[in-house]
């Protein structure tokens, strides 16, 4: 493992981390809004956040360049507010990985939600709690490990993203390759060797996440 | 008590529930089999459901009137809940339960930790883990966190369905405890006659979603054969 393999290493960790940050919250919200609130258009939202879970990540990487790049909607906004471009850079990197491992959190944290008995909330009620001190004191504890298992889950797909990175942040050496980019390149340039040694890598990273979410599924006692 | 319904009126999917009635007592029971709209009943009261119209009171506290767009929100009725599955929180101890609609410092609060402990025999329980409560214990501590919260109504739904008819019969002398110690008015809805019998002092009987009479438990039941009513609407013998 040399320099290079390092720092590809480190940037992939880096923006899957990233990506898993900034959608948190956002991913928490909409799935407690799924979880426990009927409202317009709330099918339409559920699959629209499904969507990458099923359509090839090169045609979300597709609609993302559209969106992204500089002729794009949300690519002008960003060059207009920050003066930066966002594609063929890491942050593109981090947007494709946000985009394709949003769902997971969904899914795994409305789950979590769902699996709280409604009950509960409604009885704090009448004990004299606010909606926002029932959230605080009753939901988000009983759901913390469902979301951090999501939490955990999109990080995992993060660091796995291929096909919507490598249309909009390309495989450019120094600046948006990132693990699996690596190897594809490898194997390209017959590098098998490296490859494997970076298969490898990737294998126990994963390994790590999913034995971290297990374990910390089991911790916390009963609900 | 003087609980008031007028005109009240729920739509769910495939259940309306239709009542208009005014009952007297210190509990009043609410009786009738499956699917009577017993504990939409008591979701109304407390809160938990908005009718499409009516209006609710409490004496002479007002906590519905759709009229007046006047709907107090559940933490604002000081209605306690007990629902048949308890939902005690299970990831606070039994003192963490107790005090979570507990106010201490409130003049009006004259109910204390200790009294209801007390009352309820709960003291050697307080530090220990909802899950490791027998079924018994876990009713008891329910009832308690309810009181705490200091009532003016309390609301019961079926709390002794899940309990064999042994443990049923040592609940109920903590029922009655709490209806001399603390004179808090209660609904109470049950499906068991001799439950009813023996607690309420008036009982609402419904069906369908709707109110049949309003009457002295023993009237109730003694009007049974006469009222020539499908068996089973006054539940289990």
């Amino acid at each position: 493992m040399n320099a290079d393999d390092v720092q590809v290493i480190g940037r992939t960790l880096g923006t899957a981390g990233l990506s898993t940050l900034l959608i948190f919250p956002f991913g928490v919200a909409l799935a407690w809004l799924l979880a426990r609130k009927e409202w317009p258009g709330k099918s339409l939202i559920e699959t629209v956040v499904a969507l990458p879970l099923v359509m090839p990540p090169v045609a979300t990487g597709l609609i993302l360049l559209n969106l992204l790049g500089r002729h794009g909607p949300v690519g002008v906004l960003v060059q207009h507010i920050f003066g930066a471009e966002i594609v063929f850079t890491w942050k593109a990197v981090v947007a494709a990985m946000a985009v394709m491992s949003f769902p997971f959190l969904v899914r795994t944290v409305r789950l979590a939600f769902e699996e709280i008995n409604p009950r509960l909330e409604q009885v704090a009620r009448t004990l004299g709690a606010s909606p926002a001190r029932v959230f605080m004191t009753i939901t988000l504890p009983l759901a913390v490990r469902g979301m951090m298992a999501g939490a955990v889950w999109a990080f995992a797909r993060a660091l796995g993203e291929f096909g919507a990175t490598v249309l909009v942040a390309g495989n450019i050496p120094g600046r948006t390759t990132t693990m699996s980019v690596a190897i594809y390149s490898d194997i390209q340039l017959d590098h098998e060797g490296h490859a494997y040694e970076l298969m490898a890598i990737s294998a126990v990273l994963a390994f790590a996440a999913i034995l971290f979410s297990n374990q910390f599924s089991k911790w916390g006692g009963t609900r | 008590m003087k609980f008031t319904l007028q005109k009240l009126q729920l739509r769910q999917e495939h259940f309306l529930l239709e009542v208009d009635l005014t009952a007297s007592g210190q509990i009043i029971g609410i009786f009738g089999n499956s699917g009577a709209g017993k504990t939409s009943l008591l979701e109304v009261v407390a809160g938990l459901r908005r009718p499409a119209s009516g209006r609710i009171a409490v004496d002479d506290l007002l906590l519905m009137d759709c009229n007046s767009r006047i709907f107090l929100h559940p933490e604002h009725r000081g209605v306690g809940y007990v629902p048949q599955d308890l939902a005690l929180f299970p990831h606070l101890s039994v003192r963490k339960n107790l005090t979570y609609g507990h106010k201490p410092e409130a003049v009006s609060s004259a109910i204390s930790l200790a009294h209801v402990a007390d009352v309820l025999e709960i003291e050697a329980l307080l530090d220990r883990a909802i899950a490791d409560l027998s079924g018994g214990q876990k009713q008891r501590v329910a009832f308690a966190r309810a009181l705490l919260a200091s009532p003016r109504l309390l609301l019961m739904d079926e709390p002794l369905a899940s309990l064999d008819q042994e443990l049923k019969w040592k609940i109920i002398p903590y029922l009655k405890r709490i209806r001399d110690e603390f004179k808090i008015p209660m609904l109470y809805v049950s499906h068991s006659p001799d439950e009813v019998i023996e607690l309420c002092d008036q009982v609402i009987v419904m069906r369908g979603g709707k109110c049949l009479r309003t009457s002295p438990p023993g009237e109730i039941f003694e009007a049974t054969t006469s009222m020539a009513l499908k068996p089973g609407i006054y539940g289990e013998p």
